[in-house]
């Protein structure tokens, strides 16, 4: 299959009304037949760029081609190549997943003979077809999103977006997400560009990744690239009692800033890699301390978005302090 | 008896101070305004048919059912607030704390006053604009005395199923019977004035007798004063221990 | 209109007019609530025709348009409910990134509208009928009666879908339920209009075009074939439609342009 049209953003901006800018200059590009991970907390314009790439929220400035095709000009020929799963699974509660099928289906201008096939195929595929007559009021959380992308492909999309698809489920129903995800990019060719605020799914799913925050992208490359960029493992240790955790902690920070550890253990960023645990060990020994478990970590994810933000992605999101409005009732 | 009282001032200052933070404590009062305005101006002409001898009007007519139905109503929507706590927790904390916990009970009630007082106040006012007369000087407060065992009952109603059900759901289930209580009497006309079945429940129905007293207290001829104020009374009891059995209810079943 | 128009508006109708029927709560209440009221007012109003002037023998006669009337608007802010949760759901965008036409979308939902008028409407004259309410039109009446609360139903429904399209707020549509509902009783819903002994009350029910719409519905009931209010109810009725549908569309654009 030929396929040589991705995406490529340049400039792209979304104000809203009140507030900062959401998305603030981006420039993005995907190769075809790639899975592209948007990582950032909430917030950070991630579900924007969705929107304006799917034609479904136009941009204040900049320009989107989606699958060769402008997102602003030409929005139809963009909506006939693109198949998305946005972030609400956005089924009707009163109709089965087959229901669902035909619908989409007829949409999408299907033949009324290839409307069925076509959507047995893909209940298949995501494992629905025992609930495909069952109405989606009923569907678990894992049962909806593997709905939605099934809805996605009906009419073979060369371009999936995936907005948080994971979201809220459970382990198993993620890694079944992760595996249909990958099948398409690799026996089928589709390019995928897929938003997350978890990085093991960037990790593990995404070819490259583009760091999101604050509307702006703050680092992109593939997740070894970055993680080789931050380059420096880091170590920790946990002492054998609670009194010397101190101790341990003025030992360690000789060898670099200490960071977030797991209770009663001490960890840094070695300031330089992994050559320093001998030391580390010697000097433990020296001070006459005693560890229990002694382990170096290869940078993650997290700690490149640490270093590009200056924040942890683990609750960034949460600094707005959205405050839940009390129920008001009567 | 201390902890009941206690118990009941903490649960009605919450309730009553709800109220200031929010302008919508008078929805209650909407519906009943609204129908004020669309019978007591729509249907005047109703009180000239032969045999509607009511001595205050027709406006004075449909006040005093719309001034009953708003302080039943402001009964109900106690009843859906309640439900509210139960659904969101907070009651668990009250059935925590309280130390007698039928003050509870007796603290929703009267913060339900204090919302019908000010749902029924709203009514008045706006009959009293629209032109309503009060005939019967003194005897007003006896309808007052009427609207207020009706708001109990009400309330002690709507308290009984909230804690019985203890979700939203309750909402529906409170409002319909109140609903159809307030409809299913001498609305437009007075009783003599009525035919077919609808003759028959409102005979049955005991609001109906209340209506009747009230009205004339509000045209200064009291009538019926000893059996409404029976009814309602005797309402305000049963129900009292409909919302105890709600209570007990919710106690065993871990709030 | 091409086939695939067709095939859109087709699916789109079949979907709101299953998810309807799917949910007997809903039915029920549009059902249930209508005649509840109708059968309460058309007992418990009956002195009211003897008023010197009063049109008809009976209140039941007189008063059959209201749950005609009070239906369509149950069955309109349900659909508007149902179209402003789609679009608060996604379930919109979901639709928007289809070939589908938009126009598609609206005229899918109003065909749902008008299919559940029509339902209404059979089973209130089936149960106005049995009631012993007596159509002075007869049969053809029957069916005009028919025609007008369908057409009647389509007013309300663009109304709606006005409220969805413009708000996008399921909460927005419902809170204007009871504007509504008052304004059924503003007219001259209860008492022809000159027999309204309040003025200011008469000016509203002039003023107020569901007063037309329930005149004219009235006029199959109790007079029988009268040129000007049947004129005058369908006259209003397709203005509504009309400049309703043209709302609807114009925030239609607005929320698909792109």
């Amino acid at each position: 299959m030929a396929r040589d049209r991705g995406i490529e953003v340049r400039g792209l901006v979304r104000e809203f009304r009140k507030g900062p800018k959401a998305v603030d200059g981006i420039d993005i590009r995907v190769q075809p037949g790639e899975i592209y991970g948007f990582l950032g907390p909430n917030g950070a314009g991630k579900s924007t760029t969705v929107l304006m790439l799917t034609t479904l929220l136009p941009p204040t400035s900049g320009t989107a081609i989606v699958a060769g095709y402008d997102v602003v000009k030409e929005g139809p020929q963009v909506r006939a190549s693109i198949g998305a799963a946005l972030q609400e699974a956005a089924l009707d509660p009163f109709l089965t997943g087959r229901e669902h099928m035909t619908l989409q289906a007829a949409l999408h201008g299907l033949a009324r003979k290839e409307r069925k096939t076509r959507g047995d195929e893909l209940l298949e595929r995501v494992g629905l077809e025992e609930a495909a007559d069952r109405r989606v009021r009923g569907y678990s959380g894992g049962m909806k999103r593997r709905l939605d992308l099934a809805l996605s492909l009906v009419h073979r999309p060369e371009i999936l977006f995936l907005d948080e698809p994971t979201t809220g489920l459970d382990p198993q129903s993620r890694s079944a997400l992760w595996n249909e995800v990958s099948r398409l990019a690799r026996d089928e060719g589709v390019t995928v560009f897929l938003t997350t605020q978890y990085l093991e799914e960037a990790d593990v799913l995404a070819d490259r990744v583009g760091i999101i925050d604050r509307g702006k992208i703050a680092a992109e490359g593939t997740p070894e690239e970055l993680k080789a960029e931050i380059g420096r493992p880091s170590v920790e240790a946990t002492p054998s009692s609670r009194e010397e955790r101190d101790r341990v902690a003025k030992v360690l920070s000789r060898f670099g800033e200490e960071i977030a550890a797991q209770p009663g253990a001490v960890a840094v960023r070695l300031d330089h890699g992994a050559g320093d645990l001998a030391d580390v060990v010697r000097a433990l020994d020296a001070e006459n301390l005693k560890v229990t478990n002694l382990r170096i970590e290869e940078p993650t994810l997290d700690d490149v978005f640490l270093e590009k933000t200056g924040r942890s992605l683990e609750g960034a999101g949460d600094e707005k302090g959205e405050t839940g409005m009390e129920e008001s009732q009567g | 008896m201390g902890g009941f009282f206690s118990v009941a001032w903490a649960v009605a200052a919450r309730q009553v101070y709800k109220y200031f933070a929010n302008p919508a404590f008078l929805a209650p009062a909407f519906f009943p305004i609204f129908f004020f305005v669309a019978f007591a101006g729509g249907l005047t002409r109703v009180g000239d048919v032969p045999g509607f001898d009511y001595a205050a009007g027709y406006i004075a007519f449909q006040f005093v059912w719309a001034l009953l139905q708003a302080v039943a109503m402001g009964g109900a929507f106690t009843g859906f607030s309640i439900a509210g706590d139960f659904e969101n927790g907070f009651a668990r904390r009250l059935m925590l704390a309280a130390s007698d916990r039928r003050g509870i009970i007796l603290g929703y009630t009267l913060a339900s006053l204090v919302r019908a007082t000010m749902t029924g106040t709203l009514v008045t006012v706006v009959a009293l604009i629209a032109g309503m007369p009060i005939i019967g000087g003194f005897d007003f407060f006896g309808l007052i005395g009427l609207a207020i065992l009706v708001n109990v009952a009400a309330t002690l109603f709507g308290a009984g199923i909230a804690m019985l059900l203890r979700t939203q759901q309750a909402g529906p289930v409170i409002r319909t019977p109140i609903f159809l209580v307030l409809f299913l009497a001498p609305v437009f006309v007075p009783l003599n004035l009525l035919s077919g079945w609808i003759e028959i429940l409102a005979r049955f129905n005991p609001f109906t007798t209340i209506l009747g007293a009230a009205r004339g207290f509000l045209a200064g001829t009291p009538v019926g004063v000893l059996p409404a104020y029976s009814i309602g009374l005797g309402l305000v009891v049963l129900f009292a221990l409909w919302a105890l059995y709600g209570l007990r209810r919710a106690e065993k079943t871990g709030g | 209109m091409n086939s695939s128009l067709l095939v859109q508006i087709l699916s789109l109708a079949r979907r709101s007019t299953l998810r309807t029927l799917r949910q007997p709560a809903v039915m029920v209440s549009a059902l249930v609530f209508p005649m509840m009221f109708y059968t309460i007012n058309a007992y418990g109003l009956d002195a009211a025709t003897k008023i010197p002037g009063f049109p008809a023998d009976s209140y039941k006669d007189f008063a059959f348009a209201f749950p005609l009337v009070q239906a369509s608007l149950f069955g309109a802010i349900t659909a508007g409910s149902d179209l402003a949760r789609d679009i608060e759901s996604g379930f919109f965008d979901r639709l928007s990134l289809t070939p589908m036409r938009p126009s598609a979308l609206l005229l899918g939902m109003l065909a749902g509208v008008v299919a559940l008028g029509l339902i209404q409407g059979v089973i209130f004259l089936i149960m106005g009928l049995l009631f012993g309410v007596d159509i002075k039109s007869g049969f053809p009446g029957m069916l005009v009666l028919i025609l007008l609360t369908v057409l009647v139903s389509l007013g309300f429904g663009g109304i709606g879908a006005m409220l969805a399209l413009r708000t996008g707020s399921v909460e927005a549509v419902e809170s204007a339920f009871p504007l509504f509902f008052v304004s059924i009783f503003m007219s001259s819903i209860n008492l022809p209009r000159d027999l309204i002994e309040a003025d200011w009350f008469r000016i509203v029910a002039t003023a107020n075009p569901i007063s037309y719409l329930v005149e004219g519905l009235r006029s199959l009931v109790i007079t029988g074939w009268d040129a000007q209010a049947l004129a005058l109810g369908f006259g209003c009725a397709l203005a509504i439609v009309v400049l309703s549908l043209a709302g609807a569309s114009s925030f239609l654009r607005t929320r698909v342009a792109r």
